[in-house]
């Protein structure tokens, strides 16, 4: 029979199961949902795309993974988060930018975002939405030029040279040219990113919502941020057409151009730097959706997605504050009493 | 199907290892050891001393206030009185009994002449001698509960929810002897007054729920089975509340505060036994289960019986076993010996050796969100857990941490693998011990005031 007296046993606190999901999981899960578009930038771009993707999630994981070493701080790498960074970060530049340009990119989302903040979980902006806003504002011009994959495929290791660029449906819109919008690209070329230009993981907005649907299937992301994201762009680009586009028309070029289904599903629903609770969810949602369509309207970028986010994320702390979940066993009715009194 | 509460998590129910074995009886056990204090409240005060002869059914320990007394549960000889390790964490004096194996009733335990002709006041008495107190394992005296609420409660509901993983002994009640439930509720009704009791019952034991509605056609009693979704903590009594009537407990609250009240299908069991033949509660139904056990069974046992003998009785554990757990796996508590015995609210005791734990190092938050989604108490874990770790008393209480009820969904759902319902323990008590350190200091400053004065 058992020995009893000598059974090592420990002792911690309930619950003694857990689910099998972990972060890990989660993060293999994100990578999953983005390969579709990353095969796309492949077929599209040619393998500057894989290269530029590789480059930019090996160096991710060698500055998380160094940071941590360095600093005697326990080893992270494994939750692969940085992947994901490194991931994001390739798809939102051009597919033609220098290896040297992704890695300044990389280091100041994984070291000055991420790390120095205190590494998962802890910093309270988009690292790759940062690393992008800081390569967009120190080297505009490398950032802004998008080669025409009808034309050519990319060069190998980086070069604008020799290339034919294009003008994405965004410059078009920004403009105000919705005859020359037309003519370039039918809604199906925005759709599923035949034809256009663009970043290099953002052309396919029918691959990026495939992605998405399947995180939300997985329950990896809620619905409340990317709904409440694209249908406030949705509905303001209805109301609001530029030129002489009819509603339905401008809103399905506004709703599949340019990096609003990159944002809505992966970028806007960055764990640490949206809030907790669905309803925040949904609050910063619109909120993103809002700044997204002013910038495209009003800004100087064509593009507002990527500001409008990190603007949002530095809301995150308020709407959480705001969006307390009620109390259990307090009820409306109690509210309205205790507010009487 | 009933309203569904808010929040709640999934885990792998894990009942097919014991939901089809009939409730087996054990061997007697040679010695018995039985803790003065398995009910909340102060501790009894034991009746008996070494040398006694005891017999089944003889009360050995009296309470005092809050509290319910204890029976023997084999007939005997008081070998000892001396504190013994108990589930519930410490140790505590508890009364060791040699079994005769003779089985004599005492002559205390007498059934009622014509127990339906019983006034409400008797029946309460007969509850509140037989030592019933809440068997799902929160131990609350039930007397005090029945006579608090008689006159308030207007819905009295069963706890058939049995959301914990693993367990299976209220199911095989209601399969094997659901008149004695039936016939609880019946007197439960009586007592309360009520037209109607109502049994909750998670739709994953619906044969439970054929076998108990045809005992209810049969005796044509005032009682419903309403099936409720599959989700722990379904069977919370705030949440059970919250699935049949719709109504929330206020915060600090009872359920009386809304008009219910809530019993375990076991404490039905015992209230029906007290009532028709006047036997205390000196038996457990206990499931022994988890991977570290060769074969899992539901034993019924003396109170009293050491938890290794209930591992015997299933085939002995495997050798890498790293915990044993009284109760469930959500809420249940990690034992560091096998010494201890079934005590009136261990509904389980699991045996684990393989990776149930799963235990990370250097956890790290996420900020996901889930934990706040599956509070079933509409808490945010995750800012609690960041308060209670900088030590941010105040902050902590405004969190509510004190409506915490450690049912431990956070940390079961947390990706990162957390130690949140931990932390919260450690919150809650840096609370409670801030709240008697202010209550002093004011009470101090009052005194020095009065002392100026005179």
């Amino acid at each position: 029979m058992t020995d009893y007296k000598n059974l090592k046993l420990i002792a911690t606190s309930n619950p003694h199961i857990r689910n099998n999901e972990t972060t890990q999981t989660i993060m293999r899960d994100v990578i999953v949902a983005m390969l579709p578009a990353l095969i796309m930038g492949i077929v599209r771009f040619g393998v500057e795309a894989l290269i530029l993707t590789a480059v930019s999630v090996a160096a991710c994981v060698f500055f998380e993974g160094m940071y941590r070493k360095l600093m005697h701080k326990p080893q992270s790498v494994a939750d692969l988060s940085a992947v994901v960074t490194g991931m994001l970060l390739a798809f939102v530049c051009p597919v033609t930018t220098p290896v040297w340009m992704i890695l300044i990119g990389d280091f100041f989302a994984i070291i000055v975002v991420k790390q120095l903040f205190g590494g998962i979980g802890k910093n309270f902006i988009n690292p790759a939405l940062a690393g992008r806003a800081f390569l967009l504002g120190s080297y505009a011009g490398a950032m802004t030029s998008w080669i025409d994959p009808v034309a050519n495929k990319a060069p190998i290791m980086g070069g604008l040279t020799d290339v034919v660029t294009t003008a994405t449906p965004l410059a078009y819109m920004k403009t105000g040219d919705i005859e020359g919008l037309k003519a370039a690209y039918e809604i199906k070329d925005v759709l599923l990113g035949t034809k256009i230009g663009g970043s290099m993981g953002e052309i396919s907005a029918i691959l990026l919502i495939l992605g998405g649907v399947y995180l939300i299937v997985r329950k990896v992301i809620n619905w409340q941020t990317p709904v409440a994201y694209i249908g406030t762009v949705a509905v303001l680009t209805f109301l609001f057409p530029k030129g002489s586009a009819s509603g339905l028309e401008w809103m399905l070029y506004s709703l599949f151009s340019g990096g609003l289904m990159l944002g809505a599903f992966f970028m806007a629903t960055d764990y640490a730097t949206s809030p907790v609770t669905k309803k925040g969810q949904l609050v910063f949602g619109i909120g993103c959706g809002i700044f997204t369509v002013l910038i495209r309207y009003f800004g100087s970028y064509p593009e507002g997605v990527c500001y409008s986010i990190m603007v949002m994320n530095l809301c995150v702390a308020l709407i959480d504050k705001w969006t307390k979940p009620t109390r259990f066993g307090v009820v409306k009715s109690d509210k309205k009493e205790a507010a009487a009194k | 199907m009933a309203q569904a509460f808010f929040g709640g998590v999934h885990p792998n129910d894990m009942k097919a290892a014991t939901n089809e074995k009939a409730i087996e009886q054990l061997a007697p056990p040679a010695q018995v050891v039985i803790p003065m204090s398995m009910h909340f409240g102060a501790p009894c005060t034991p009746l008996v001393k070494a040398g006694d002869t005891v017999k089944v059914g003889q009360k050995i320990g009296e309470f005092h206030g809050l509290g319910a007394p204890i029976h023997a549960s084999v007939s005997g000889t008081v070998k000892a009185v001396e504190s013994r390790p108990y589930s519930m964490g410490g140790n505590i004096t508890s009364v060791i009994i040699d079994n005769d194996f003779q089985n004599t009733v005492s002559e205390e335990v007498v059934a009622p002449a014509d127990p339906d002709a019983l006034s409400v006041e008797e029946m309460v008495e007969i509850v509140k001698n037989a030592g019933i107190v809440g068997m799902g394992g929160a131990t609350f005296p039930t007397h005090v509960k029945i006579s608090g609420g008689i006159g308030k409660v207007d819905h009295v509901i069963i706890n058939g929810a049995e959301c914990e993983p693993y367990i299976t002994g209220d199911h095989r009640t209601m399969l094997e002897r659901p008149e004695e439930i039936i016939g609880g509720c019946v007197y439960l009704a009586k007592m309360f007054g009520v037209d109607k009791v109502t049994i909750g019952v998670e739709d994953n034991k619906q044969n439970g729920i054929d076998a108990m509605n045809r005992v209810i056609a049969e005796m044509k009693a005032p009682v419903v089975v309403e099936p409720l979704h599959c989700r722990y903590p379904q069977g919370g009594e705030k949440q059970l509340c919250q699935a049949v009537t719709g109504k929330q407990v206020p915060p600090g609250g009872l359920p009386s505060n809304i008009g219910c009240a809530v019993f375990n299908i076991n404490t039905t069991c015992a209230i029906y036994r007290a009532i028709k033949t006047g036997m205390p509660v000196v038996n457990k139904i206990v499931t022994v289960s988890g991977s570290g056990v060769i074969e899992p069974k539901n034993i019924e046992c003396p109170i009293g019986t050491p938890v290794s003998l209930l591992f015997d009785a299933c085939g002995g554990l495997k050798d890498n076993t790293y915990k044993i757990i009284a109760g469930g796996p959500m809420m249940g508590m990690a034992q560091y010996t096998c010494d201890v015995p079934v005590g009136k609210g261990t509904g389980a005791m699991l045996a684990f050796c393989e990776d149930e734990e799963q235990t990370v190092e250097n956890p790290q938050c996420i900020r996901c969100g889930k934990c706040v989604s599956v509070c079933p108490m509409h808490l945010e874990p995750l800012f609690m857990y960041q308060y209670a770790a900088k030590g941010m008393v105040e902050e902590l209480d405004a969190a509510h941490v004190m409506d915490c009820m450690e049912c431990g969904a956070c940390a079961y759902a947390c990706p990162a693998r957390m130690h949140l319902t931990h932390m919260f323990k450690t919150g809650k008590q840096l609370v409670k011990n801030k709240a008697a350190a202010d209550k002093a200091a004011a009470e101090a400053k009052k005194a020095a005031a009065e002392k100026k004065e005179a």
